[in-house]
């Protein structure tokens, strides 16, 4: 798994690539970690090249998305996401707890 | 049946979703039920790593994988702590933010991916059993 970061003027975007599973998904928690630390909360994950998340991946995204909407000071949104990935947090009720966009720079324009 | 031994630790998962989706494909599971079953293999793998093994570090997890018809089942044996799926509780998926619960949730997938899932324990160990019916 490959993890990018790139920092706009309003908000972070996260670059996933390759598998998110128990084995990895701490990096992806030190990596939106890392972000919140900085005092930043509103954060695009680009979900675009992700070929795979488990529920250990959608438990890094729910703790994040409580630390940034805490205060009203910001929000995770999902952009790009795979269609098995969706259906998979579809299931898991996640799609009323994230915006979602169909392009990265819809989501960062969102902010 | 195909049967492979991993050591219970969470790198291999990559190696039993691969494994899992073999056997899927040649028994003619479409793309978006394959993912289905590797998703749930790996929620199943996790969770026994993650509980039956907690503290544990040379723990092994046996995975049997076949077809019989058009049913696929994936058993997973462990010497872990027994660890019943049963006994966690539906997470409530229409809990605010707030109160989303954390865990749970590996097993709710689960469950939801496979037709049935069954768990047997006894002194030889722990049996997951993961079943799913082709389209």
């Amino acid at each position: 798994m490959e993890i990018s970061n790139k920092e706009f003027k309003h908000c972070d975007m996260l670059m996933l690539k390759g598998r998110i599973d128990s084995a990895t998904a701490p990096q992806f928690s030190q990596a939106l970690d890392a972000i919140t630390e900085s005092g930043r909360f509103k954060i695009v994950v680009d979900m675009g090249q992700l070929e795979y998340m488990s529920s250990a991946g959608f438990r890094a995204l729910l703790a994040t998305q409580r630390a940034c909407k805490r205060y009203n000071r910001g929000e995770v949104v999902l952009a790009s996401v795979p269609a098995r990935i969706q259906e998979a947090l579809e299931l898991a009720g996640f799609t009323e707890l994230f915006k979602t966009f169909d392009e990265p720079l819809a989501a960062v324009g969102n902010f | 049946m195909r049967k492979v031994k991993y050591p219970a630790q969470f790198q291999y998962l990559d190696e039993i979703r691969e494994f899992v989706a073999e056997v899927a494909r040649k028994g003619g599971f479409s793309e978006k039920e394959v993912y289905s079953i590797q998703l749930a293999a790996d929620e199943a793998a996790s969770n026994i790593i993650e509980h039956a093994y907690a503290g544990v570090k040379n723990g092994s997890l046996e995975v049997s994988c076949g077809m019989q018809g058009d049913v696929i089942t994936i058993i997973l044996r462990d010497q872990g702590r027994p660890f019943n799926p049963d006994s966690v509780q539906p997470p409530n998926l229409k809990a605010d933010l707030s109160d989303r619960q954390i865990g749970g949730l590996g097993i709710y997938l689960m469950r939801k991916l496979m037709d049935d899932v069954r768990y047997e324990t006894s002194s030889r160990g722990n049996s997951l059993i993961l079943i799913k019916r082709r389209n």
